[in-house]
Formats: C-alpha cells, structure tokens, sequence
C-alpha cells in the first residue's frame, strides 16, 4: 500500500497513470504530437518511450485530423488509445474524428460498438502566446452528446481522472491545464478511479455555492480563504468532470445556501458557466441571481497587461461573492 | 487464363446480385417515400466491393462511407438485418439508429460506415495501426470515392500510412462524380492513382466493372500488406448507373438525372453484371438455367428480406436517448 504522505505533481500524476495503465493493459497506447519530446507535453510523457517503445509511444507528425481519426478507428476495433493534442487550439482541426465520428459511433451503430478513446486537450495559456495558443474548448465538447469530458484540478484527480478515462468504454475528452502542472499534492501509489460525473465539495460551507472547474476551482478555494476572514461561509464545489456534470451535489448545495457563483476557465457565454447556471435555475432553489466569473466573450491576447485582465483569479471570485451578499 | 474454380466464380457473381437486386429493390420504396433514410445506391459498383472483400479473410477489417450497402453485403453482412435498418425498424443492423448510411457488421469486421466524405480513412487508418501495434496482420480496407481526394485527411492518411508501413488499402472508387459535380470541375487532372506515389505507396488503376481484375488487384494488395510491404493505393474506374441519392438522382425521387444521356449509355453497356455473365457463359461456366435459377432464388431472397423488415416493429420512442453512452 502506499504512503499517505507521498507527494506528485500534477503533471508527474498523469504521467504514473499512464505508466500504470500500459503495463496493466496492452490495448493502451499513446499518440500524439511530442510524446517522445522532453519538454512538448511537459514531464507527462517522461519515461514512457523507453518502457514501453515505439510501437506504443508513437509520435507523429502534425496530422490532428489523421492522428485522432487513427486513434478513434483503432479503438473501434479494440484498442484504448490516448491521443494526446499538446495545445487544444490545434485539435480543432480534428473536430470530424472527435464530433462526427467518436462520440455518434456508439449511438450510430445502435450499440454494437463502443469508442474506447482518451482525447487529451492541453490548455496551454499565458505567456503572451496570444488567442491560437490559449483556448479552452470543454463547453464545445461538452455540447456533444456521447462525450465525456473531464477537467482535473488537483494532482489526486489528475491521475485517477485519467485512469477512469482510459478505462471507460466511451470518448472520453481529457482537458488539463499546463498552469496546474507544478501543483504538487498527495497522490496514492496504487491504480484507482476517480468516477467521471462526480464533483466533490472541497469546502464546506453555507452562505453561498461556489461551483468551479480546473484551475478555478484552486483559485476558488483561495477565494474562500480570504472570505472566511471577512466571517463569509463559502461552499466550494469542484464539479471535476463537465459531463456528466454531477447535478445532484451542485443541487445539494444551493438548495442550502440559495446562492450561486460559478466561476470557469472558458468564456462566459454558452459555456460551463452558463450551463451551471441554466440547470441550477432550473431547480427553483436560488434566492438572489447568478453571478458568473469567467473569460470575457474576447480571444485571448498577447500583451501583459490586457493578458491580465483577461484571465480572472480568486480576487475577481472574491468580489463575485461579496456582490451577491450585497456586501 | 487465369483458372478459378466454378463455386468461386459463382459465389462471386451471386454476391453482385445480391447487391444489384436489393438496391433495385429500393427504387419503388423510395418513390413511395416508404423509405426515407437517404439511400445512395450502388447499382453498377458491385464489382468493387465483391472482388475486394473476396480476398479477405475473418479478421481483416473494412469501414465504408455513404454509398456502402454493397460492401456491407460483400463483406457477409445480413440482408435482411440490413433492409430493415433502411426500413428504420428495431430489427436493423444498427438498431433503426443508423440508417442506409451508417451500416455495420462488427461480427463480419465491417465495422462501420459515414457519410462525411473521407471520415472513415483515417478510421481504417487506425484498425490497421491497431494491426501493426499488436502484430496481428489483419489487413483493414477503406472504401472512398473519387470526391473523398478533395478532403485533406486522405493525404494526412497516405502520409501516416506510408511512415508506418500500415497495412491498410486505399481503394478508390472512382465514379467519376462528387455528388452532382463531374470530376473535371473538381480536380486539375484524372489521375487519382497517382496521388498516392508521392509518399512511395504502390499504386495501381484498374477497370472497377471488372470483377475479376478487381480480385487479382486485391490479392496482390492484400498480399502486399499481410508482407509489410503495405500501403496500397488502388483506383478503381467505375460509374453509378443510378444518382448520387435516392432512385434516380441528386434530389431523392425525382428522377431528373443531370448527366449526359450519352454517357450514362456508354457504362451501361459496361456493367459489371452483364459482363461477367458474358464470361461466365462463353466459358461454360454457368449456363442460361443456372443463371436463371440463381436470379430467381435471389430475388427469392430480397423479397423476404423485405417482408421481414416490412413486418419489425419501430424502435420505441421511449428508447430514443438509448445508447448515447456505454454504461
């Protein structure tokens, strides 16, 4: 059994979980862009060439469409592939394998096979890299019926995110976030799970929900950090996956506290941010109206100081909670 | 000459029958409108898919697109099962959730079929990475048409496939056609086997009416791959006796067919049925009471496969989000 205490990073967490998944099970494999690259996807790929070869560690050229399509259609026919996209912004020209093909498969064929496919988006923002090199994609692929998608925040979900993923039988969209890369936190030594659909309440709390997701959710529990000094009691939801999005712990939550703040990595309209608000409207438990901490409907910029005001943090979710108590 | 035994020759000529009377069978049901599903049928191609899928064996995988009933057929796949998805009913090979365009037989390996021109190469792109990776030599087969070489997936494909070494055959039915748009609007020149030379894949063009030139050319390929010595590229020239869709043309039932009359006459006189009967009886192999014969029990065959469609039940709407997700 392992250590209590044994410490990874977030990125080194997603690295074990492949580690342990391929030599658990010769269907796994690796594609995509840069894994045999020290530095392309991080420390994420660190080792794996040299375990596991290159008929399973295959790094190809710049074909998105080809490559995830390769991946998809091998799953088809009984592998558990993860194709891995280095930066989300270039997997938009994969949209044919992942939309058309990977998520309807299963419903096309009326359920006599399944997709077993890991489709792995990095965030790869900041930098002054500008609006090609920045965007988060999850509420696009969360529209679709028949993905799955999933946004750790935490090193322990990280790894057992992507376990749970490579064994679900479904596509599943896997997006991380290289500004969580370095966080390092307790991770189990073991294989487990961390179920897809189920959010988990990082903080108890009862004046207000604070629902978040990826690198929000840590920035949500600063901001709950700093409240608490002020005497304000904020709950915080990291609802882990997209979709299914775990609608029974968000209802929970406002159902006790009749307040809502969603804060999200992407941009404001028609994506998480919405959605949340949308099914927690639904319910008919709010007291006071949604406030929404999210991208500005704007691409992501170069300069540093619009770069700054483009990406929120636990201070903009500070003045969200403080807005809708009216303090 | 070459020599073939009499059965072989015989099941290869039942096989384009079957193909030829069940998508004749169609043209009165889609007239009626009691079949809706767009059906893009594959009267006078049968050469293609029966020559293809003669060569290959259990293992070896094939993925269709839009105009893939014949390969469905050829590949082993139910008639009845398959009428009956054109039907919409509940007894179809994909449930009633898939339609004349989304065909399967996972348990012959045809596994799958979509109409977004070239989506499914890189699917049989991957069912052969899957091949290579677990050492397999299983050959897979995409079927595409000549509009599919104005797709830039095919190239990402050919490059891939040709890197790897993958035991995949590209085979191109040319029918001279993208939907309504004549060949010479949509390519500089007619030579599509020669897109494939570029990334040192073995190329060959052949007569696609010609059912027996369609085996040789498979057998070698087949060969080829199950060798390592794969890719191959294969143009087959053929032409659509009936439209792009539906019984007659572009707009289902309309019967305003847009090409030359002249030209339809022309390949008419070249389908691949009649000419293999010609061969068929000058060289004794089947005579006029045998060929009768088997047209009776095949159309013998259609017609119940229709009854047993005609006579399913519906899928029941309260199944409809069955199958979404693989629980």
């Amino acid at each position: 059994m392992s250590s209590k205490n044994r410490k990874l990073s977030y990125s080194l967490a997603i690295n074990e979980a492949l580690h342990q998944m391929m030599a658990k099970d010769k269907s796994v494999f690796l594609i995509g862009q840069g894994v045999k690259s020290p530095w392309y996807v991080g420390n994420t790929a660190r080792g794996l060439l040299e375990k596991f070869g290159s008929q399973r560690i295959i790094d190809t050229p710049v074909s998105e469409n080809a490559i995830t399509g390769a991946a998809v259609g091998s799953a088809i026919s009984g592998m558990r592939p993860v194709v891995v996209h280095p930066r989300m912004d270039f997997m938009l020209y994969a949209m044919d394998p992942i939309i058309n093909q990977a998520a309807n498969w299963y419903y096309m064929c009326g359920g006599k096979m399944s997709v077993p496919v890991v489709i792995w988006g990095i965030i790869n923002r900041g930098g002054e890299q500008a609006a090609q090199h920045s965007q988060a994609f999850h509420g696009l692929f969360a529209h679709i019926p028949g993905l799955k998608v999933v946004m750790p925040s935490t090193p322990y979900d990280a790894k057992g995110l992507m376990i749970s993923a490579i064994k679900d039988d479904n596509p599943v969209v896997f997006i991380d976030d290289r500004w969580l890369y370095a966080v390092e936190d307790y991770v189990p030594e073991e294989i487990y799970s961390v179920p897809i659909g189920k959010g988990i309440v990082r903080r108890k709390g009862k004046d207000v929900t604070l629902a978040a997701v990826s690198f929000m959710a840590n920035e949500s529990i600063k901001a709950a950090e700093e409240l608490e000094k002020e005497g304000i009691d904020v709950e915080v939801i990291d609802l882990r996956s997209v979709k299914p999005i775990d609608r029974n712990l968000l209802l929970k939550s406002v159902k006790k506290t009749g307040k809502l703040v969603v804060a999200d990595v992407g941009w404001k309209s028609f994506g998480f941010s919405a959605e949340v608000s949308a099914l927690v409207c639904e319910s008919g438990y709010l007291k006071l109206p949604v406030i929404r901490v999210a991208l500005p409907d704007c691409p992501a910029p170069a300069s540093r100081t619009l770069e700054k005001e483009y990406y929120p943090d636990y201070k903009k979710i500070v003045a969200a909670v403080k807005k809708i108590l009216r303090k | 000459m070459k020599k073939y035994s009499k059965d072989f020759l015989e099941s290869l000529y039942r096989t384009m029958l079957r193909i030829r009377f069940v998508e004749e069978s169609f043209v009165e049901p889609i007239i009626k409108g009691e079949i809706k599903t767009a059906c893009h049928l594959y009267s006078g191609e049968e050469a293609i898919a029966t020559g293809i899928c003669a060569v290959l064996t259990k293992n070896d995988c094939i993925f269709g697109n839009h105009r893939s009933h014949g390969h469905y057929l050829a590949r082993g796949g139910s008639m009845k099962t398959m009428i009956a998805e054109i039907y919409g009913k509940s007894t179809g090979c994909s449930r009633g959730r898939g339609g004349s365009m989304h065909l399967c037989a996972p348990e012959n390996n045809m596994l799958g079929a979509a109409p977004i021109v070239a989506g499914t190469i890189s699917l049989a792109l991957g069912s052969a990475l899957a091949s290579k990776i677990k050492n397999e030599k299983k050959v897979s087969v995409s079927f595409f048409g000549d509009g599919a070489t104005g797709e830039g997936v095919l190239y990402e494909s050919l490059n891939f496939a040709a890197l790897k070494k993958l035991p995949i055959i590209f085979a191109c039915e040319n029918n001279f056609y993208s939907t309504h748009m004549p060949i010479k609007e949509c390519r500089p020149n007619n030579d599509i086997y020669k897109i494939a030379q570029p990334f040192g894949i073995k190329s060959f063009r052949v007569d696609g009416n010609d059912v027996l030139k369609v085996y040789e050319v498979a057998k070698k390929s087949v060969e080829m791959c199950r060798d390592s010595n794969g890719p191959v590229f294969i143009e087959f020239l053929t032409y659509r006796l009936r439209g792009h869709v539906g019984a007659d043309d572009n707009i289902q039932g309309t019967r305003t067919d847009i090409r030359p009359k002249s030209e339809i006459s022309k390949w008419q006189k070249k389908d691949p049925i009649k000419k293999f009967e010609k061969y068929l009886i000058k060289n004794k192999i089947l005579d006029t009471i045998r060929l009768t014969s088997l047209h009776k029990s095949v159309r013998k065959e259609v017609e119940k496969a229709h009854e047993f469609a005609k006579a399913s039940p519906y899928p029941k709407e309260s199944e409809l989000t069955n199958y979404v997700f693989k629980e």
